[in-house]
């Protein structure tokens, strides 16, 4: 029984992820059942970008809702219109605002490299170029912040877009969340794991600040709504002959079935993407490259004896690891159809992501995304299961009693404790997760 | 001259006052987060938590007295709880000791391990704690709420400025002044804190001279569930009782602890009282402060202001950075107690 099982562990356990789907499908309904798929996948996505980082390199990043909310900040930037008004308004102060930060960066840079000699006197050095700097910023760039803000702030209020297709904006999030990647990993990186740790946390709250507070660039906590979509809309499918036809055939309700049939399109992209992923990270770890990451990740002193460079790989690593978790981001912006700074915590996007990746199986791809699936859907799944587990526990219950109030009322937070346990048991009995990496010799 | 004071009134009234409390709640965070480093060897992300659960437990407690009757006036009613509060809250510690960090102890587990088991204490602890008290705001002050007010003060020195001095605050100072001077000597002229500082400055020499490990772990919870407790208590005193926010809290006092130079107490409270300052001084509008000192009939249009109020809780994560980048042992050095 066992050996059948090791033997068929992915297939037995992703059937028993799809049956739970079914489940869901069957129980509460079809549309809910997408719905958690299709968040399974953008969660399972993430999981590979933590995955590529912990599992093959060892390195813990914290940061992960900063590199997805950098993701979903493309989203808005390439897909809505620009507003043309603010551009005219306050374009220039902040153009300006964006050359002086680019030249207060580059000169600092390098005056870095050449007062190296000057040892006490260098910080003072750079402390005043960023000072003038900043001071400079300030007098340039503010008024042109306040102009671009003062624009019809209850619908614009910022610059706008690009107004390219949203699908643009997942490499273009990927590629956002791997140019802060590079900066992170070039100041964290050469530091104990755990300064890793803390360092990440740190930045990505400071992104998610930054996104909070600049609205003339992301219109903070009024959100953006209303972005495009890569899939048609269901008003127009509802008005569209072929659909009603198809509707019929089905045989669901028109309004039913056109919620459906847009969120299959996005399950069937999101399916696209993370085939691709997993088919790279696949063959990356099987390559001479995975070959040198393991070694890194499993000595790192003996991998710098035979002259590899640990810090550029690991570089490398973090950059790519990111980008993925950027792509994930610009997805579930394009998903949810806005961009909500607020919705973005750490307990959610970034530790809920650490937990998937532990369970399901640090250092195997498809155990990253077996995790993404079996938690998300927990997460979700929790509420109703733990309400109904708590209904029929305390039915024998007096219905207005305080206790059972208090229990209902307090089963929501039961998963966070569940997930907790869960990761705690999982690190003890079960450390290498649901799929464990595959041994090679 | 009455501008000058008026101008150090008003410093005072919303520069140092603060500063002071919020550094003082900082370094009793941060205090026990270096604690567990130093002893344990590992970066404790439960640590919000532990001060939420300390907290809710004095709160509970609180209530209870406080239907009872019970109170010392003018102090907060929380003083009389915390103690019960310490007592759960160390039980709590020593039981997640024995059923979670224990075996991985034993194992030797690399540092990154102890930290992902931390995440899984803190989310188990999150959802105990909205579990028993549920998500909201719990106000549970009472007492006299000033002991100097803003018009009092005015009256009494004829000043424009008004100095005021909540009892959260006076509270929250005097007790981390004697915390911190309580731990110094327990770490400094006892033989347990003395055992504590020789384990945690070299495992092995410490295990041949003789000091029983599993004591010395029994005492760092105790003291860390300790330091929690009061620090969680005194921060909800202080602002309100929420369980988010402890975790949001979190991320302030790690920089507070690895400014300072994460393993060593002294850097712990310097870096709360930094981390504090920093993110008042960078943050406060100094519009007023410059009319005062400067030239009478002077005006200024901005508010003199380095970073907007907004970026405040970024400010600590500002300075971590740049103290990993400069200077990665904090300013005191750390590792060892």
């Amino acid at each position: 029984m066992t050996a059948l099982y090791q033997q068929y562990r992915n297939q037995i356990l992703f059937s028993l992820m799809a049956g739970l789907l079914i489940l869901v499908a069957l129980i509460q309904s079809l549309s809910v059942s997408l719905t958690i798929l299709n968040l399974c996948l953008i969660s399972a996505i993430m999981a590979l970008g933590v995955n590529i980082q912990w599992g093959y390199a060892g390195l813990f990043n914290v940061g992960v809702m900063g590199f997805a909310a950098l993701g979903g900040l493309a989203g808005v930037l390439i897909s809505m219109p620009p507003v043309s008004d603010a551009w005219q308004a306050g374009g220039f102060g902040i153009l300006l605002g964006l050359v002086i930060t680019i030249g207060t960066v580059v000169t600092c840079l390098f005056a870095w490299s050449r007062i190296q000699h000057l040892r006490r006197q260098r910080y003072w050095i750079i402390a005043v170029i960023i000072i003038s700097g900043y001071a400079l910023l300030r007098i340039f760039f503010d008024p042109g912040v306040d102009a671009v803000e003062s624009i019809n702030p209850s619908v614009t209020g910022y610059l706008g877009g690009l107004d390219l297709p949203i699908l643009v904006a997942w490499p273009v999030g990927a590629l956002f969340a791997a140019g802060i990647a590079f900066v992170i990993g070039k100041i964290a990186l050469g530091l104990r794991s755990d300064y890793l740790a803390i360092a990440t946390l740190g930045i990505s709250e400071i992104i998610i600040f930054f996104i909070k507070n600049e609205e003339w660039l992301t219109r903070g906590v009024k959100n953006v709504n209303g972005l495009p979509r890569p899939v048609p809309y269901e008003i127009d499918l509802q008005q569209a002959q072929w659909f009603q036809d198809w509707a019929m055939a089905v045989g669901m309700p028109v309004d039913d079935s056109s919620a459906v049939f847009v969120k299959i399109c996005y399950a069937l992209l999101f399916i696209a993407v993370i085939g691709i992923l997993l088919w790279l990270s696949e063959t990356a770890l099987k390559s001479p490259w995975g070959r040198m990451m393991r070694a890194i990740r499993d000595n790192e002193t003996a991998a710098a004896a035979m002259g590899k460079d640990v810090t550029w790989q690991h570089l490398r690593v973090f950059v790519l690891g990111s980008a993925v978790i950027g792509l994930a981001g610009a997805m579930l912006t394009t998903l949810d159809g806005q961009f909500t700074p607020v919705g973005y915590n750490p307990l959610r996007f970034t530790f809920l992501i650490w937990v998937m990746v532990i369970i399901g199986g640090s250092g195997n791809n498809w155990g990253a995304v077996l995790g993404g699936f079996f938690i998300w859907f927990f997460w979700i799944e929790a509420e109703p299961i733990g309400l109904w587990l708590i209904n029929a526990l305390t039915s024998g219950m007096d219905p207005q009693s305080a206790v059972r109030a208090h229990l209902l009322e307090g089963a929501a937070h039961m998963r966070l404790m569940t997930v907790g346990i869960i990761l705690l048991l999982t690190l003890r009995y079960a450390p290498e997760g649901l799929i464990p990496e595959k041994k090679r010799l | 001259m009455t501008d000058f004071f008026n101008a150090l009134t008003l410093l005072g009234n919303f520069l140092i006052i603060p500063g002071l409390t919020y550094g003082s709640q900082l370094a009793l965070g941060a205090l026990g987060v270096t604690l567990v480093y130093g002893v344990l060897r590992f970066s404790n992300f439960g640590h919000g938590e532990t001060m939420a659960f300390g907290a809710m437990v004095t709160i509970l407690v609180t209530w209870g007295l406080q239907s009872l009757g019970l109170s010392i006036q003018p102090l907060p009613t929380a003083l009389l709880a915390i103690p019960v509060g310490i007592l759960a809250t160390v039980v709590l510690t020593l039981l997640i000791d024995r059923f979670v960090y224990r075996y991985h102890r034993e194992r030797k587990a690399n540092p990154v391990i102890f930290l992902i088991v931390s995440i899984g204490v803190m989310f188990f602890l999150g959802g105990l704690i909205r579990f028993i008290i549920g998500p909201g705001d719990q106000i549970f002050f009472d007492g006299t709420r000033f002991i100097l007010k803003a018009r009092e003060f005015k009256q009494m020195t004829g000043l424009n400025e008004g100095l005021s001095l909540k009892m959260t605050q006076a509270v929250t100072i005097i007790t981390a002044v004697i915390i911190v001077a309580a731990m110094f000597w327990f770490l400094n002229h006892t033989r347990t804190g003395k055992s504590m500082r020789a384990y945690s400055d070299n495992e092995n020499l410490a295990l041949l001279s003789g000091i029983n490990p599993d004591r010395v772990v029994l005492i760092t919870w105790i003291l860390v569930a300790a330091l929690a407790t009061i620090a969680g208590t005194l921060y909800g005193l202080d602002k309100s009782f929420k369980p988010f926010v402890y975790m949001q809290l979190l991320l302030p006092i790690f920089a507070s602890a690895i400014v300072g130079g994460v393993g060593n107490p002294i850097g712990a409270i310097a870096g709360g009282y930094v981390i504090a300052f920093s993110e008042l001084i960078l943050t406060f509008a100094y519009k007023k402060v410059v009319l005062y000192l400067g030239p009478d009939n002077m005006e200024l249009e901005s508010l003199v202001q380095f970073l907007g109020t907004d970026y405040k809780i970024a400010v600590s994560f500002i300075i971590l950075v740049i103290v990993l980048i400069i200077k990665p042992t904090g300013l005191f050095s750390g590792k060892t107690i």
